[in-house]
């Protein structure tokens, strides 16, 4: 959860280096200080200090928080499952995709990454490419649904960086996923 | 016969648990082959009585010996006599107890502080010797010398080269609090001493592949939140990037004059086969195919590659020449054969088989095309072949994760080989040791 408020804090600073000259100047009234901790996912040898950081909404910015903040929208969902060996994006996940499409398109300055996944059945090499080829599919959905690619990043973990460590059906079905991370 | 060799497994673990470390590997037998040699490996003579000798010969001999399943060293306890010269043996004892060959040896300290090691291998049978050497030897190179008389033992009895004066790289993962995840690229000896952490990360690690001259290992680390290739000098440790255009950088292999690295790249919209030369940095494509097309092996006489491809539909394995031009599926029992690896003499590939959600060893004889199943396990993968072909490493996920085994290429031996902390996976055999 720390991680997606650094991210969230991170865009929210992109956005207002266009609306405001400086950090400190606040269009409206909502002012947030937050510690930029570093990363969880930093590696080996890198430590950011942690420091503070004062934000202005700007003129826009309360529509692309409020929404990616809202536990109600289906920006929310930032996870997409799949079936065993598919990379198909089901159903069920059509409206989320949308949703973020959407939210990209409108918002040209978003970067967002899509990180692809497997379960640990089988060769980890070729589950890197599976996880890689579930990434790019949401990728492919997303810019026929008008993302300029630009704004997409496609990687893929394989089955390295499982959600569940245990090996039964529900845990692989847990581990087969792609990753929407702003 | 079962008796002695339940004897030995006993042994074995007590031995191996009051001598090893904690982060060390500990070898368990499962199996031992049905007609395996019974021996006799005497307890070394010591110079100095009153000390110990620095390191036990002995045992690690006998435990090198009986690891390759081919061997059942004969515990002390039941030794009638201990003689450390080739005049104080009786042979009419060793013939009652049905031991055909016998070692002895003998270490010295000399004025300078090193060893002059001697052994002898006897043919009880026959009452004399097959074979003997004298060897110096520093102190830090006693454990490879005990290695090197296990080779000279087993090539002589078996006929085969001995590897046991061999190392494994492996992968190791260390669960932190907090969901966090520690990484480490280690080597050791064949048989689990003198782990040595080559690189430690926060981020995955995977594939080690060795070169040809033991100088080198390739492979893949998420550092960079995304794969990439590094190769890296293991005695000094420095390393390079070698590899990392957009999307998956993976898979490295050396080719066997150690000049270049077969890789998957998927830079060009979907994963493909690559050489990359590794004095020019140049690259050469290999497959040109939309499907994913991975995991290359170098065929020994290195004119072919086997690869991982789902151009049928499900992962099948495939050979190429290096051009790419000439593709041929090698694989049809199955709806899942992945990563392949050519044996040493060039005639086996060992692959990881799925069916039925099992997924185990099997060997690909590719004469006659029949597959060989290897192990009863359901998630195996990584296997990768000993450099003289008798024996197989591979990781195994048991319920407290990844462990390594090891099974004959035959099928006729198995062993668990498990570290103490942490998961150990990816294990790839490391070659003979340059002369």
């Amino acid at each position: 959860m720390t991680y997606k408020h650094v991210l969230i804090i991170l865009m929210v600073s992109l956005f207002t280096a266009c609306t405001t000259n400086t950090k400190d100047e606040a269009d409206s009234a909502t002012v947030e200080d937050r510690n930029a901790a570093s990363g969880s996912d930093s590696s080996t040898g890198n430590s950011d200090s942690n420091s503070a950081r004062s934000f202005g909404t700007g003129a826009d910015g309360d529509t692309s928080m409020t929404a990616l903040d809202d536990p109600q929208s289906p920006l929310s969902v930032r996870i997409i499952y799949f079936d065993y060996d598919s990379s198909e994006i089901q159903s069920q996940f059509r409206d989320t995709v949308e949703a973020h499409s959407a939210f990209l398109i409108a918002n040209p300055e978003v970067i967002v990454a899509l990180e692809g996944h497997a379960d640990e059945r089988g060769s980890r090499e070729y589950n890197l490419a599976l996880g890689e080829r579930r990434s790019q599919t949401v990728r492919r959905q997303m810019t026929l649904l008008g993302v300029p690619s630009s704004q997409i990043r496609a990687t893929s973990y394989g089955e390295e960086r499982p959600v569940s460590e245990e090996h039964d059906d529900f845990a692989w079905s847990q581990n087969r996923r792609v990753e929407i991370i702003y | 016969m079962h008796v002695a060799k339940k004897i030995v497994f006993i042994c074995l673990l007590t031995c191996l648990s009051s001598v090893w470390a904690e982060e060390e590997l500990e070898i368990v037998i499962d199996k031992g082959i049905e007609n395996s040699l019974p021996i006799v490996i005497l307890p070394f003579g010591w110079s100095q009585a009153q000390n110990l000798p620095p390191v036990d010969m002995t045992e690690i001999i006998a435990n090198d010996l009986a690891r390759s399943g081919r061997f059942v060293p004969m515990s002390e306890a039941d030794m009638p006599e201990k003689p450390t010269q080739i005049k104080d043996i009786n042979y009419k004892d060793w013939r009652l107890l049905g031991m055909e060959n016998l070692v002895l040896g003998n270490i010295k300290q000399n004025s300078t502080g090193d060893y002059d090691i001697e052994f002898r291998l006897i043919d009880v049978y026959k009452g004399k010797q097959i074979i003997g050497f004298h060897i110096p030897a520093t102190r830090t190179q006693l454990r490879r010398t005990a290695h090197q008389i296990s080779d000279i033992i087993y090539e002589k009895l078996t006929g085969i080269r001995g590897a046991f004066n061999t190392r494994i790289a492996y992968i190791t993962v260390k669960r932190l609090p907090e969901k966090k995840r520690l990484y480490s690229l280690q080597i050791a000896d064949a048989d689990g001493y003198n782990p040595q952490v080559l690189l430690e990360s926060s981020e995955p690690l995977m594939s080690p592949s060795w070169s040809p001259d033991g100088k080198n290992l390739a492979y893949v680390s998420f550092e960079k939140r995304s794969s990439a290739i590094y190769v890296q000098d293991i005695l000094s440790g420095q390393r390079r990037l070698v590899a990392s255009s957009p999307g998956i950088n993976s898979a490295p292999a050396w080719s066997p004059d150690g000049s270049r690295l077969a890789l998957t790249l998927s830079k060009s919209g979907d994963p493909e086969i690559y050489i990359l030369h590794l004095s020019s940095n140049t690259l050469q494509q290999v497959t040109r195919n939309r499907a994913i097309d991975t995991e290359p092996s170098w065929s020994p006489d290195g004119n072919k590659l086997a690869f991982t491809s789902d151009r049928g539909g499900g992962p099948q394995i495939y050979e190429a020449d290096l051009s790419g031009k000439r593709v041929k599926r090698l694989t049809f029992n199955g709806p899942y054969n992945a990563r392949p690896r050519y044996s040493p003499d060039g005639k086996n590939i060992v692959m990881i088989h799925g069916e039925k959600k099992r997924y185990r060893i099997a060997i690909l004889d590719l004469d006659n095309g029949y597959l060989n199943v290897l192990t009863e396990s359901r998630l195996d993968e990584s296997p990768s072949f000993s450099p003289n072909g008798s024996m197989i490493i591979y990781a195994t996920t048991v319920y407290r994760g990844t462990e390594l085994a090891a099974v004959a290429a035959d099928g006729s031996v198995h062993q668990r080989l498990a570290l103490q902390d942490g998961e150990v996976r990816e294990p790839a055999w490391g070659p003979f040791p340059r002369k």
